[in-house]
């Protein structure tokens, strides 16, 4: 599965930034998902807890808060704003925008205007929101 | 915070050398060079990658003949599908045919997208074939991938010429490594006009009729004149050390 190889990116990140931070022990992982990549919360959970627990300090006992964002889009040629619920994909289209998400680019269109030319406002992806620690 | 640039040096740390394919401007024979030139390495024996970064003009997979049924495996992150003996890698496994209409974010998006979750394994050479010009892609590879040694791709015309001059400027500014520059599509004497480039003429290309014809056939493409040419290119690059 690839959200292993996400589950390592935020793995690497937060050990990167807690030795920049001189953390002995990091409590707390914040991540979040962003709802057009469309990652199963419970999956990227079970994936970042086997890798944690292959970690040493101070990542190893870090507690996990895993939330999803919403996706919103908002088209730059006509300023209309939308919601992933609100769009309607294939399997095959839902599975490409999963694997890279700036592929709603090829296959989502602005509601009124049909233009592929919008901004992804939040809901992105894969975002190490913040860490805790001491 | 964005994690996914942090684990991309894991992602290459068992590829050897990254060569990246790069030009001032399109239509010079960029990608056929690229794709010319992971053939010939692995035809030396070599394990060879090749990824597509030109995002809104992939040819690659239409050089290689890529069969479009063929698709990554998923497996702690992404495989690249083994085509003619190269891993090859392309958004076009995503986007098929369908335009791919991205600005500057969102392209920088997509390409840390692809480098974080594509696990390449053991590899002696990765081929980069690069969209042409200073945009985003090159900028963002000098940023990610700091030890890729770009390759630069120009044909005689003056159009092409002034352009390359200005990615070779940049290239040198940024202290980036130079494999030296091809001339592609060469003509009587053009050699000389790459002398001004200041950078090493790795090898003159002819105009190749049968390169085109020959374009989704690895055997008939490894036939061509071209091909011979990139051979030789591959020797000369396997025993060049920066």
């Amino acid at each position: 599965m690839h959200e292993w190889a996400l589950a390592e990116a935020v793995v690497a990140t937060a050990r990167r930034f807690a030795q920049e931070q001189k953390l002995h022990e990091v409590t707390l992982i914040k991540v979040r998902l962003g709802e057009l990549q469309r990652i199963e919360r419970e999956i990227f959970t079970a994936v970042l807890q086997q890798l944690l627990q292959q970690e040493a300090a101070p990542l190893k006992s870090a507690r996990l808060s895993i939330e999803i964002e919403s996706a919103r889009f908002r088209c730059r040629l006509c300023a209309r704003e939308w919601s992933l619920d609100e769009t309607s994909a294939s399997p095959e289209e839902c599975e490409a925008i999963h694997f890279i998400p700036e592929m709603a680019h090829v296959y989502l269109r602005c509601l009124d205007c049909s233009s592929p030319d919008f901004e992804i406002v939040q809901g992105r992806g894969v975002w190490l929101a913040g860490l805790e620690g001491m | 915070m964005d994690p996914r640039s942090a684990i991309i040096p894991k992602r290459m740390e068992s590829v050897r050398r990254i060569i990246a394919v790069a030009a001032g401007k399109g239509g010079v024979g960029k990608s056929s060079i690229a794709c010319g030139l992971a053939l010939a390495l692995h035809d030396l024996g070599y394990g060879v990658g090749l990824l597509d970064l030109d995002f809104y003009g992939p040819s690659a997979h239409v050089i290689l003949g890529v069969r479009e049924d063929i698709r990554p495996q998923e497996e702690y992150g992404i495989l690249p599908p083994t085509v003619d003996g190269i891993k090859f890698m392309s958004l076009v496994y995503y986007a098929s045919e369908h335009p791919v209409p991205l600005r500057g974010l969102d392209l920088t998006n997509a390409l840390i997208e692809l480098l974080a979750i594509t696990c390449w394994g053991p590899l002696d050479f990765l081929i980069i074939d690069m969209p042409p010009g200073l945009g985003e892609a090159t900028l963002d590879l000098i940023r990610l991938l700091p030890r890729a040694e770009f390759l630069v791709v120009t044909t005689p015309s003056r159009v092409a010429l002034a352009t390359v001059r200005k990615l070779i400027e940049l290239l040198k500014q940024q202290r980036v490594s130079l494999l030296g520059v091809l001339l592609n599509m060469q003509h009587a004497d053009s050699s000389s006009l790459v002398i001004s480039l200041e950078v090493p003429l790795l090898e003159a290309l002819p105009f190749d009729p049968q390169w085109e014809a020959a374009l989704g056939d690895r055997a008939r493409l490894v036939r061509t004149l071209v091909y011979g040419r990139l051979r030789e290119v591959a020797q000369k690059i396997q025993k060049i050390i920066i």
